[in-house]
């Protein structure tokens, strides 16, 4: 049945077919491909951070820096424990606070304050910051991360609800207006 | 046994696979290939296949959540009959797989077997140590405890550093905004479901590489490989001194796949199942993470390379790396094989192993991390406080409640991370000291704000009394001009 120089009615029957279920590939990849994306996409629609409650300010006495725990915003049940967030509250004195993560800047692994020596240290690579967060040694290549923080009815509050990397606070640092 | 003939010569003339079944088992291999040094490949297969077994036992008990995994693994370990030798016989079986792999790969490259014509199956090998090496991680986070919770931080903090697409990596690497109940899941399924189906693809394609292209023959020194004529005068060897992989080959391979079976099964008796650590829960901040043995090294690096290194090398490292395993066979598919002739090739591997082995080495003590108790820990011993004025022991207690003790040794005990302080004050004087402590520097934190002018006069007076009897203070030159003109 093959037509010299041309195609045969069976090898076109067989393109059309091939060039059919490519269509159906491409319209099946197009929901599979968003619903890999999606924590991606939704990050970007709404964002993961909220103003989350620490407390009320009187838990932080002036002078010191004390452990504080929150509830992400963006959590399923099968979180578990995880969903638990601790960070390290630092009131220096009337409205001034400082919020850290408890991430260390370096790779993330979870800082102690040693009140004695007025410095965070991490148990993993050993790096090693001041009380307001600085670099003091160590790998890191910066400071402590910082949550924004505001005071509303007398409670602290943070906006927080993604895990800070090195990465992610390069990424917002370059997305702030210069007056923020 | 007539019965068991019977069964076989019906399923036989269905699936027809005996004949070319048994031609495949018979295939002539070169005689000086039936060794030894050939039985890794095999056993790598024997030990995945019994993670394979394995991991179907311990997937009937775990439970891929976050909330609940890590109480799956105590259950297994303490409430399930034997679970605890299944689970330990997967870990151990982890490790083999990984040091089997390594071995067999260090085999076949001083045995030049990547060169033509098996270059493919050197690429296919690679990806399937990368394989393997996703595997050993994927598997220390489903064993979801503090370790894998922070080594999970780990990962997404070097994700991060991707340029631009770093965060948008992180979110994907995690499922969501933090190390959760999704992060958990799809690191389920990669180890469950898309690296092993991977891997049993890429084996089977492997393994029909050595079949179709013949076992890599020993290697001559001065018998170079030439594409113009290598697989003629291969098939010639095969022809002249080949002999049946059935039973010359295989009876090796049998034996050296019991023997890793049975150390595996010995070192689960043994030293028992890993872990799991603590509860994997953030709030917990008293651990001190460590990954899994074969990613010690990568911990030492990362503690050890300078800050503004960091960054570059492990992005940049491991794409060098793989670029260059992959164009091996490319740029030396060719010419000698033997180990004896290429001596470059010997020394890389040396040198490889005993970086990895040093890195991992330093990894088991990790001499850069703070001991975080050694100041309620470890006293100091008394030869350093004996016969000391009241200030100086006003000075040991500073240096014991400011945490020097963490990152500073003092005779047996203490952090390594800064230098031993048994000897301080031959190398430094009492001005230098003062200097040291206030300002810090040479990786050092400042202490200014943190002593007031008592703490450090008596810190520093009982510095100056760390060294030995046989040894002098330093003393400040000037000074000493000062006194005697």
């Amino acid at each position: 049945m093959s037509v010299p120089g041309g195609l045969s009615r069976r090898q076109m029957f067989l393109k059309i077919a091939m060039l059919f279920n490519g269509i159906v590939g491409v319209l099946l990849a197009i929901p599979i491909v968003g619903y890999l994306l999606a924590p991606v996409t939704r990050g970007r629609k709404s964002g993961y951070e909220r103003w989350i409650s620490l407390g009320p300010i009187d838990q932080f006495p002036s002078g010191q820096t004390r452990l504080a725990t929150y509830h992400n915003p963006v959590t399923h049940a099968s979180d578990g424990e995880t969903a638990d967030i601790p960070c390290w509250v630092r009131h220096t004195d009337g409205d001034h606070f400082q919020v850290f993560a408890i991430n260390c800047a370096h790779l993330g692994c979870p800082v102690r304050w040693f009140p004695q020596s007025g410095l965070f240290l991490c148990p993993c690579h050993g790096g090693a910051y001041y009380a307001d967060g600085a670099r003091a040694s160590g790998p890191p290549e910066r400071g402590l991360f910082e949550y924004p923080f505001k005071i509303l009815e007398g409670n602290l509050q943070i906006q927080a609800g993604q895990m800070p990397t090195p990465g992610l606070s390069a990424a917002k640092g370059t997305r702030r207006p210069p007056c923020a | 046994m007539r019965l068991i003939n019977k069964v076989g010569n019906w399923l036989d003339q269905r699936l027809q696979l005996g004949a070319p079944v048994r031609e495949t088992m018979q295939h002539p291999i070169p005689r000086d290939t039936a060794s030894w040094f050939y039985v890794f490949g095999s056993a790598a297969m024997t030990v995945f296949g019994l993670q394979l077994v394995t991991g179907i036992l311990l997937a009937l008990i775990y439970v891929p959540s976050a909330g609940e995994a890590w109480n799956s693994l105590q259950i297994l370990n303490h409430q399930v009959s034997l679970g605890w030798f299944i689970r330990a016989l997967h870990g151990w079986g982890s490790n083999f797989m990984l040091a089997i792999v390594l071995i067999h790969m260090v085999q076949v490259f001083l045995f030049g077997a990547y060169k033509f014509p098996r270059e493919l199956t050197w690429l296919l090998g690679i990806f399937l140590l990368l394989m393997t090496l996703g595997m050993a991680f994927t598997g220390q986070v489903l064993r979801f405890d503090q370790d894998a919770y922070w080594g999970l931080g780990i990962g997404a903090s070097i994700c991060s550093r991707v340029p631009v697409l770093g965060p948008a990596m992180v979110t994907l690497l995690l499922g969501g905004p933090i190390i959760a109940g999704a992060t958990l899941s799809r690191f389920f399924a990669l180890h469950v479901f898309v690296i092993p189906c991977s891997l049993m693809l890429f084996v089977g394609l492997h393994l029909l590489l050595v079949l179709k292209l013949g076992i890599n023959e020993w290697p001559v020194p001065g018998r170079l490989v030439r594409r113009s004529d290598y697989l003629e005068k291969y098939h010639a060897l095969t022809r002249t001194e080949g002999v049946p992989f059935m039973p010359y080959g295989v009876w090796k391979d049998a034996v050296f796949s019991g023997l890793i079976l049975l150390c595996i099964a010995a070192c689960a008796l043994y030293f028992g199942p890993f872990g799991p650590s603590g509860q994997p829960d953030p709030r917990v901040i008293q651990t001190a993470p460590r990954p899994d043995f074969f990613f010690l090294w990568l911990y030492a690096l990362l503690s050890l390379l300078p800050p503004a290194l960091e960054t570059p090398v492990l992005l940049i490292g491991p794409v060098i790396a793989l670029i260059v395993l992959l164009a091996l066979p490319f740029l030396s598919g060719e010419g000698e094989k033997s180990w004896k002739r290429r001596p470059i090739a010997v020394l890389t591997v040396l040198l490889v192993a005993v970086a990895l082995g040093t890195f991992t080495n330093l990894a088991s003590h990790a001499p850069w991390s703070p001991v975080m108790d050694a100041w309620t820990g470890f006293p100091i011993s008394s030869k350093f406080l004996s016969g000391r004025t009241p200030l100086q022991v006003q000075g040991a207690l500073v240096f014991q409640s400011k945490q020097c003790h963490n990152c500073h040794a003092l005779g047996e005990n203490g952090g390594k991370r800064g230098p031993a302080l048994d000897a301080v004050a031959v190398r430094l004087t009492g001005d230098q000291l003062v200097r040291q402590v206030l300002q810090g520097g040479g990786n050092m934190p400042a202490y200014g704000k943190n002593l007031n002018p008592a703490e450090t006069a008596a810190l520093v007076a009982f510095l100056q009394t760390l060294h030995p009897s046989g040894q002098a203070p330093a003393q400040d030159a000037s000074h000493a001009a000062g006194v005697q003109p």
